[in-house]
């Protein structure tokens, strides 16, 4: 089509009116805050965790989550020196008003605090036919709405349904906190630094540092879903 | 042909949303929104805005790493109208055990202590002032000379 002297004319206006739609439905997650410079992971170290739950509480206040059900939890191992395959694991109300202590002797003992992995090529979001979950432009796995087929495709049991919304829910890396600049809810209160919020496109994020001098693992790493939770000195019995 | 064409995007146009596809194959409104969350946990600094008597005493002891509301919860509303809002009173026999209550899954190198032996059921602020807790640096000891602050 010749783009005509009338044509042009006509065509302008109609431009600009198209442009006010696009940047209408442009939102904007905070101000000053740009989604194409950053990149989210946490960072969990096993050693420091002392299993106290303060990231659970911290959790279900900040995202008025319902009692019973859990964005983050906390996990006990107890891995017998004959039995690495199957470890014994416990979880009282996700840890969240800490653990009793451990009658068991002998073996490894350890904690494991897991929550979603925002995984970069996650399964929940592969088989969620409407676009109801989706991987943000800075690397957060969020939920708007859901019809609970993610719920059993998460390999991390990460997912639930809000029994108020019936609607599929999760950690959403308090993104709401992440794009005001603050760090999650979790992280804020660990009293050790087990959890560390991490961004991996700051080059002046710790994480760089850690990541090279550290032995770190993913959760289930055969599953190749690019878990962006790295734990660090886990142990290989962990699933 | 073309009245069902017209009527599909017609339709498509009103059923989806029109932020829909913007990022990707999803509703690209759905990041605002989650963004727009209220916060409930106010963070360290705020507390610390106001509190600077605590955060001194904080700075003397271990306990300076661990934010305010690691113990007294999420406190933004009470950062908010702290004339009307006031954090609840803590016990301290629950509020420490959690973190320092013997158990072999923590790091051997955590400090912890079976409560039962340890205080025989007192409250740990009896001894113990939590923001500053090891109790040779409180100030009534460290004025007095070391042989009478041993007895």
């Amino acid at each position: 089509m010749d783009i005509t002297r009338r044509r042009l004319l006509v065509l302008l206006p109609a431009a600009a009116v198209a442009w006010k739609f696009v940047q209408a439905g442009t939102p904007e997650a905070a101000p000053n805050y740009k989604m194409t410079e950053h990149w989210w992971a946490m960072l969990i170290d096993i050693p420091k965790c002392i299993g106290c739950g303060s990231c659970v509480r911290a959790c279900s206040q900040e995202n008025d989550v319902p009692e019973g059900y859990f964005r983050t939890w906390i996990e006990r191992y107890h891995v017998a020196d004959w039995k690495i395959e199957r470890p014994e694991v416990e979880s009282p109300d996700g840890g969240k008003q800490g653990f009793p202590p451990n009658e068991i002797s002998g073996g490894k003992n350890f904690f494991v605090p897991k929550l979603c992995n925002h995984c970069e090529d996650s399964p929940c979001t592969q088989v969620c036919p409407v676009g109801a979950t989706f991987v943000t432009p800075d690397g957060v796995v969020l939920v708007d709405l859901g019809c609970r087929y993610c719920v059993q495709a998460c390999p991390y049991g990460c997912r639930f349904i809000n029994p108020k919304t019936n609607t599929a829910e999760k950690c959403s890396l308090c993104y709401h906190r992440i794009t005001k600049g603050l760090t999650t809810a979790c992280c804020e209160v660990c009293p050790t630094g087990a959890r560390q919020l991490a961004d991996l496109k700051n080059p002046k994020d710790p994480i760089h540092e850690f990541l090279k001098t550290h032995t770190v693992q993913v959760l289930k790493p055969h599953m190749a879903t690019g878990a962006k939770v790295f734990y660090n000195g886990m142990d290989g019995s962990v699933r | 042909m073309v009245i069902a064409v017209i009527a599909f995007v017609v339709l498509r146009a009103a059923v989806v949303p029109h932020s829909f596809g913007e990022y990707g194959h999803y509703r690209g409104d759905a990041i605002a929104e989650a963004a727009a969350r209220p916060v409930v946990h106010a963070g360290h600094d705020v507390c610390e805005a106001c509190h600077t008597d605590v955060f001194d005493q904080k700075k003397l002891g271990k306990h300076v790493v661990i934010a305010c509301e690691t113990c007294h919860g999420a406190q933004l509303k009470h950062a908010d109208d702290p004339a009307t809002i006031k954090p609840a009173k803590l016990d301290t026999t629950i509020l420490c055990a959690r973190c320092h209550e013997a158990n072999s899954a923590k790091p051997k190198t955590f400090p912890q202590v079976v409560s039962a032996d340890h205080s025989g059921g007192l409250a740990c602020d009896t001894c113990h002032q939590p923001h500053r807790p090891k109790i040779e640096d409180t100030a009534e000891t460290k004025s007095k000379p070391a042989t009478e602050a041993k007895k």
